[in-house]
């Protein structure tokens, strides 16, 4: 039996398989793009350049905030399938196995083909430390991240801190990708866009492991990272310093301004605390500790704490009564100690006697006539009709505004208006006699420390002031538009005569009550302020500008729960002044006191 | 004319240029596939490439001294150098060296041998050796008996390695021997038996609802359904047929639904019970079934990648990430074919699929030509061989076969395969020449 005829059985199944195999080729190869596309998210990866963060530079150039390297430890779960040393690895960072294994195991539910972060900015000794192992362990990489430090640590609060982006600023912003960091809070958060830069963006093709290898299609879809913008602080690096340093060990804010120009010399909250505790692998727990601290290290006081302006406010009121001609610089008006309490042994103050005396009776009349205006028949309506003209004019020296808002976390204060005691007392009930203690800084009155800088400012001005701010020049384009509007009180100038001729006699005059701040050869023109509150001792207050006729600095000083206001605010402000104006310090001793000085304070004598 | 002219001329050329060139079509993409995205040094022996470009010169001293050796000597030698074979995979088996979980390897040092590469030229000569001899037909119970000993032996020693790839490549004998008389009857139930082992495996890894028993695997469905439905199915054949004829009928349906039921269970048994569940799962990869574990279809689903992402012509030589960067697995071994169609796209890789076709043809036809049963038989078997090797490892890198490594012939990096295959093709070609000579 011939079986030739098999040769073509056995060809043909050659054949047939043949066409099989072209035919599922073709279903690969020219199908469809799917395999294209799968090969494509294999092989081809996106490497985000970051761009250096802007710096951060005091009024003269120097340095306040820089980047500085440290190192994520990325994991890759696909790329580690093969053959990862868990034990060994967790014995090179020190971590126990189950805490990388849980860490592993996090990564994997996230994304088994994308790197996620196992350890946080490890500083860079430490990454020295560990860097020749880590290739020993597939799909384990190193990225280095810049971190912000201050070199100084100053102006913590001020500044801001730096820290990674939430699901929300994620889904805020499309710039943001999971482990960004973004400034959250302070000059940091309000400058975030400058200061960020432009992200750069390189194509790669990579391997199996996920290596760099080329750049895709030469580079030519590839675009370098642009560095932010620096900033230059108005900060006066070694005044805020200094400021700091007399703020140790106390409770308290100072705000030191350029009358001239509304910028920020000095603005210090304390307790205060070194910015970069809230970097590193520590932070979590540094800042629940700084969180929890009843000192409130993290409250920027300087913008936000909110006290009864007392004493400092009887100046704006005479200011106002003057302008409004319901007295005149030699009114002199009883001191009735029948409505409202007083001090000290005077009986008949003029405006400027009233300033330096603190007179309650006095401003209590100022006011009075103010509000009750006859503006209208009821005394009512009269009333209200007054005090709603008062309190506009109150709100253009900056009270119960955010001064324009060009510091971050600036908080407005309270200038109760009519609505407010509508609400409190109903409409058409009350009269100035139910809201009298407004007069003399108290009642519902609710200022910043900043406020009172400014009105100091205000003083030294004659009656105008400049937006305060803190940043003079973004990326080299000077100020930021705006940041420095001028606003006028509406108070003529020489109505300040009378006031500033008290503020100098507050410190200059016999008895004065801000006699520690006298410095010699500069005549500085100042306010004492003390604020009743429910401790024992009252915080301590004061406000000044210098010299008196070309004024360069005006400050506001608070301490906590310190006693009056000339005991330890006048100095410390006198302190900052003289430093600011002059090369030496004429009393050291002064400074000893100040700088020795701890919260709690003893019970004045 | 002197004798060794007279062989030159005769020599079967086209083979010779087809086997040379996927030589050097294997080379170019051993080198692509290992660069690893650097330039290429082509004149070097170092790398991959290097090593491979030295089998090819090694191959061709080989192919030289294998022509000049008179055929009656592989002739005469069959039944030696079968036995001396069975000796080496005996020893291979005892002190061999294991590479990639086979105790498949001789080790000379830094160098390594696959005897089993050559143990496919010897089958072939001996089952030419037996088919040739005697009445020379499978007429007699016999010498089937004897053809499957020659054949199975061998393979049985491979699998002992295990090198289940290579088995498969010993079952392709089937086509010489079918050829040379065996019952068309054998294709036909190796084709049932396939399409009864698909129906197993895809049943057996579904979990079916059951009304007493609840939930189990849907095998047994599949056998209720074999032992009613063909039940009665051969009930209403048997029904419908001639009286006479009633007997027969009977017998042989009854015995191959028997058959059909043993075999089921037999597979289902030894894939749940003997094969590991990393095989298992590369099965069920295959048929698309969810096993669970993402990893599984890596390798294939990269290869197909690679292969699926050359589009019509391919992403060009030296440019495909997906195998130079290592994302194919043995990209350079069994996997060579995903290269192939990386770089060279479907016109490519269409290509050197029909380079092989006509390789494979035109052994049908050297075959065919002879006067000498002895060649004939080895030339089918030669034919066998190189074709159940491009089944397996093209239907494998295409996701068409499981994941069972062998050689793609000629092509893939390796001197044992390629010295092998030059063995076994120069020897025919060596027989062939001589065609005119013999008078057998």
């Amino acid at each position: 039996m011939n079986y030739k005829g098999r040769m073509w059985v056995i060809g043909g199944l050659f054949g047939f398989i043949a066409l099989v195999f072209v035919g599922r080729l073709a279903q690969l190869q020219l199908g469809s793009e799917e395999w294209t596309e799968y090969a494509a998210r294999l092989t081809e990866s996106r490497e985000t350049l970051d761009a250096a963060r802007g710096l951060m530079y005091d009024r003269h150039g120097k340095l306040l905030v820089t980047n500085r390297a440290s190192y994520d430890i990325l994991y890759t779960p696909r790329a580690a399938r093969q053959g990862m040393d868990t034990a060994a690895f967790a014995a090179l960072l020190g971590w126990e196995r189950s805490a990388l294994e849980a860490a592993f195991a996090k990564a994997d539910a996230y994304a088994s083909y994308r790197p996620s972060v196992i350890v946080r900015q490890l500083p860079a000794d430490e990454y020295a430390r560990i860097s020749g192992e880590l290739w020993r362990f597939p799909g384990v990489k190193a990225r280095t991240r810049a971190i912000r430090s201050n070199t100084a640590g100053l102006a913590a609060q001020l500044v801001g801190s730096f820290a990674e982006t939430s699901a929300a600023d994620l889904e805020a912003d499309p710039f943001y990708r999971l482990g960004d960091y973004k400034g959250k809070s302070g000059l940091e958060a309000l400058y975030e866009r400058e200061l960020r830069g432009k992200k750069g963006t390189r194509y790669h093709l990579v391997d199996v492991r996920n290596n760099y290898q080329v750049p895709l299609d030469g580079g030519r879809r590839d675009s370098l990272a642009v560095p932010g913008a620096d900033l230059t602080l108005t900060l006066d690096k070694e005044l805020q310093a200094y400021a700091e340093r007399l703020m140790q060990g106390k409770r308290g804010s100072i705000v030191a301004l350029e009358p001239a120009t509304g910028e920020v010399l000095a603005l210090v909250s304390a307790p205060s605390y070194h910015p970069d505790l809230l970097l590193g692998p520590k932070r979590g727990a540094n800042y629940d500790s700084l969180l929890n601290n009843p000192a409130k290290p993290l409250f920027n006081r300087a913008v936000r704490a909110s006290y009864r302006p007392g004493s400092i406010f009887k100046m704006v009121q005479g200011l106002i009564a003057l302008d409004e001609g319901v007295i005149q610089t030699s009114t002199r008006i009883p001191c009735d100690r029948s409505i409202i309490g007083c001090h000290g042994p005077h009986s008949y103050d003029n405006l400027t006697e009233a300033i330096v005396h603190s007179c309650n009776p006095y401003f209590h009349e100022v006011m009075r006539r103010m509000v009750q205006g006859r503006r209208a028949s009821s005394i009512f309506d009269d009333a209200a009709l007054g005090l709603g003209h008062w309190t506009e004019r109150i709100q253009r020296f900056g009270f119960g505004t955010d001064l324009g808002g060009q510091l971050p976390g600036i908080r407005k204060g309270l200038v109760p208006d009519t609505t407010l005691y509508d609400k409190f007392y109903g409409r058409r009930s009350w009269a100035y006699s139910t809201i009298y203690s407004i007069a003399i800084g108290e009642g519902e009155l609710l200022t910043t420390p900043l406020q009172i800088a400014n009105l100091a400012a205000i003083i030294a001005n004659r009656g105008w002031y400049r937006t305060p701010h803190a940043v003079r020049d973004v990326g080299g384009k000077g100020k930021p538009a705006g940041v420095d509007s001028l606003v006028q009180t509406g108070v003529e100038p020489e109505r300040f005569d009378p006031v500033i001729a008290a503020m100098q006699q507050v410190v200059e005059g016999a008895g004065g009550t801000g006699w520690r701040a006298r410095i010699p050869g500069i005549t500085v023109c100042g306010k004492t302020g003390t604020v009743q509150n429910h401790e024992a001792l009252e915080h301590s207050v004061f406000m000044a500008f210098a010299p008196r006729d070309t004024p360069e600095i005006a400050v506001s000083v608070y301490v906590e729960n310190a006693g009056s206001g000339g005991s330890w605010a006048a100095p410390i402000a006198a302190l900052l002044i003289e430093h600011y104006l002059a090369d030496s310090l004429s009393n050291p001793e002064r400074e000893a006191r100040i700088l020795a000085a701890r919260d709690p304070f003893p019970e004045a004598p | 004319m002197s004798r060794r002219e007279n062989i030159r001329s005769r020599l079967d050329w086209v083979t010779i240029g087809l086997v040379l060139l996927l030589a050097v079509l294997g080379w170019l993409n051993i080198g692509s596939a290992t660069s690893g995205g650097e330039a290429v040094d082509w004149l070097t022996l170092e790398g991959k490439h290097g090593k491979q470009l030295l089998w090819i010169a090694v191959c061709a001293v080989l192919a030289f001294l294998v022509l000049n050796i008179e055929g009656e000597f592989f002739i005469r030698t069959s039944i030696l150098s079968y036995l001396g074979m069975l000796v080496v995979l005996v020893a291979v088996l005892a002190v061999g060296k294991v590479i990639g979980g086979a105790r498949s390897w001789f080790a000379f040092g830094s160098f390594s041998l696959q005897p089993s590469e050559f143990a496919k030229s010897t089958t072939a000569l001996m089952l030419a050796y037996l088919l040739s001899r005697g009445d020379g037909k499978l007429r007699s119970f016999k010498t089937r008996l004897q053809a499957i000993a020659v054949v199975g032996i061998p393979a049985g020693l491979i699998l002992l390695q295990p090198d289940a790839g290579t088995v498969l490549v010993f079952g392709g004998f089937v086509f010489a021997l079918y050829r040379e008389g065996l019952s068309g009857n054998v294709l036909v139930v190796a084709f049932a038996a396939l399409v009864v082992a698909v129906a197993t495996i895809l049943t057996g890894a579904a979990v079916v609802q059951y009304p007493v028993i609840g939930a189990a695997t849907g095998v047994y469905f599949l056998w209720a359904v074999l032992v009613g439905g063909g039940g009665a199915v051969i009930w209403f054949i048997i029904q419908s047929s001639l009286p006479r004829q009633r007997k027969r009928i009977r017998q042989w349906s009854l015995l191959a639904l028997i058959g059909a039921l043993g075999f089921s269970i037999a597979l289902h048994t030894g894939m749940e019970k003997v094969l590991a569940p990393h095989q298992r799962d590369r099965i069920h990869v295959l048929f698309g079934i969810d096993v669970g574990n993402p990893d599984a279809d890596y390798n294939i689903r990269h290869a197909k990648t690679a292969i699926g992402s050359g589009g019509l012509t391919g992403k060009g030589f030296l440019n495909g990430p997906m195998t130079a960067y290592a994302f194919v697995p043995e990209q350079e071994t069994d996997f060579i074919f995903c290269t192939v169609g990386e770089e060279w796209g479907f016109l490519g890789s269409g290509a050197v699929i029909l380079l092989y076709l006509l390789l494979l043809w035109r052994l049908i036809f050297l075959a065919e030509r002879q006067r000498s049963h002895f060649t004939r038989v080895y030339g089918y078997g030669v034919a066998s061989v190189l074709f159940m090797h491009v089944l397996i490892n093209v239907g494998m890198v295409l996701g068409l076969a499981p994941v069972i490594g062998i050689p793609l012939p000629f092509f893939s990096y390796g001197g044992s395969s390629l010295m092998g295959f030059s063995v076994l093709i120069f020897i025919l070609l060596r027989l062939d020449a001589e065609r005119f000579t013999v008078l057998r």
